[in-house]
């Protein structure tokens, strides 16, 4: 027997495929939320670039 | 062959199921208390990351929610009050309800952790550790005092929510944690009263069952009065405005009274009359704390605006 397109079992999962879709969207969109509020309240920008970086030597200066 | 055949099961879980699991009545407390908690803490934070931070507080109480469900199935299927949750009910498998629970805390923790500090993450942690395995697997079935154990893991989110704006507790988070821990005995054995069937079939020891109906109504009674000492005591702290006072003196003598309604009662009486004055109380008692932490933050939110 072929499966037609709209199959009984689609129906049964409907309500669970909507669900889970819309959570994963809706977390999304909070991960964003929290990323464009931490990055404008000035939090860490740096991110890897393979150079060394001031900010990741150790300290090499003689005590005064 | 191309043919794809369904294999019928009898129910396939709906989502609505899987979020019964992280019991959303309590998770709507949670909700409540955590944010009055993240809002009365002096320290201002961004209102998105502070609605960030009490979804992650809601989440981890939901996801200790699953993982009482799964442990507790075999007593839940028992009692009448808890009979139609998803695993007992046969809608979700109890595996399902672990792998929800282990997955949910897990992500809870790491997200309040990255949204505010990793000093509010770890107590989430420790709420769900001690919400899951110290009161769920351990406590709740042997000793009688299991209500108030986990009464402290209903108390700790207003916590969570102060150490999430401020990185840390002080006195008045542990007001907050106080007035929540010593409400939640009278309100639970006033139910256990008028519920009496329901804990002696499935075994679990609350004090109804294994100390009398009198020694409960004698507990519900020192419960309230050092409850209520407790609440208009806050008044005096930093915690208390002029709007939390009147609210502490009414609520609190209101609730009082119908402490000493029930520790008159004898069972005759109560059986006399359908248990009226416990269930008034059972039902009193959402209220209270309700107004309790509402006035707080009311209080909160003129103090904010500069009006006194």
């Amino acid at each position: 027997m072929a499966m037609p397109k709209d199959h009984e079992l689609h129906k049964r999962r409907l309500s669970m495929n909507v669900g889970v879709g819309l959570t994963l969207v809706a977390f999304a969109a909070l991960m964003f939320g929290i990323t464009v509020v931490k990055i404008s309240n000035g939090s860490l920008l740096e991110a890897a670039d393979h150079k060394p970086r001031a900010s990741a030597l150790p300290i090499t200066e003689p005590r005064p | 062959m191309s043919d794809i055949t369904a294999i019928d099961r009898p129910y396939d879980a709906r989502f609505g199921d899987y979020v019964q699991l992280l019991k959303p009545r309590v998770m709507s407390l949670v909700v409540f208390t955590a944010m009055v908690g993240l809002l009365v803490a002096p320290v201002p934070m961004h209102p998105f990351l502070g609605f960030a931070a009490i979804l992650f507080i809601a989440l981890g109480a939901g996801a200790s929610g699953a993982l009482n469900m799964w442990w507790d199935a075999d007593i839940d299927a028992v009692m009448k009050r808890t009979a139609k949750r998803p695993v007992p009910d046969g809608r979700v498998r109890a595996d399902e309800a672990l792998a929800v629970g282990v997955a949910l805390s897990g992500l809870a923790v790491v997200m309040l952790g990255l949204t505010t500090n990793w000093f509010a993450a770890g107590f989430l942690a420790f709420t769900i550790f001690f919400y899951a395995v110290v009161y769920t697997m351990w406590l709740k079935r042997s000793t009688p005092q299991n209500i108030v154990i986990g009464g402290a893991a209903g108390a700790f989110p207003p916590m969570i929510g102060w150490a999430a704006a401020t990185g840390g507790v002080s006195v008045e988070a542990w007001l907050m944690f106080a007035l929540i821990f010593l409400w939640t005995p009278p309100h639970f054995w006033a139910l256990a009263l008028f519920m009496k069937e329901d804990y002696h079939k499935a075994g679990v020891p609350m004090l109804t069952v294994t100390h009398g109906r009198r020694a409960t109504r004698v507990h519900i009674l020192a419960y309230t009065v050092v409850l209520a000492l407790f609440a208009i005591g806050a008044s005096f702290t930093a915690l208390g405005g002029p709007v939390y006072i009147a609210a502490a003196l009414v609520l609190n003598a209101i609730f009082l009274i119908g402490a000493v309604r029930i520790w008159r009662r004898d069972e005759a009486t109560a059986e006399a009359d359908g248990y009226a004055a416990e269930k008034k109380f059972f039902r009193f008692s959402l209220l209270y704390l309700f107004l309790h932490f509402g006035a707080l933050l009311v209080d909160a939110t003129l103090l904010r605006a500069g009006l006194f």
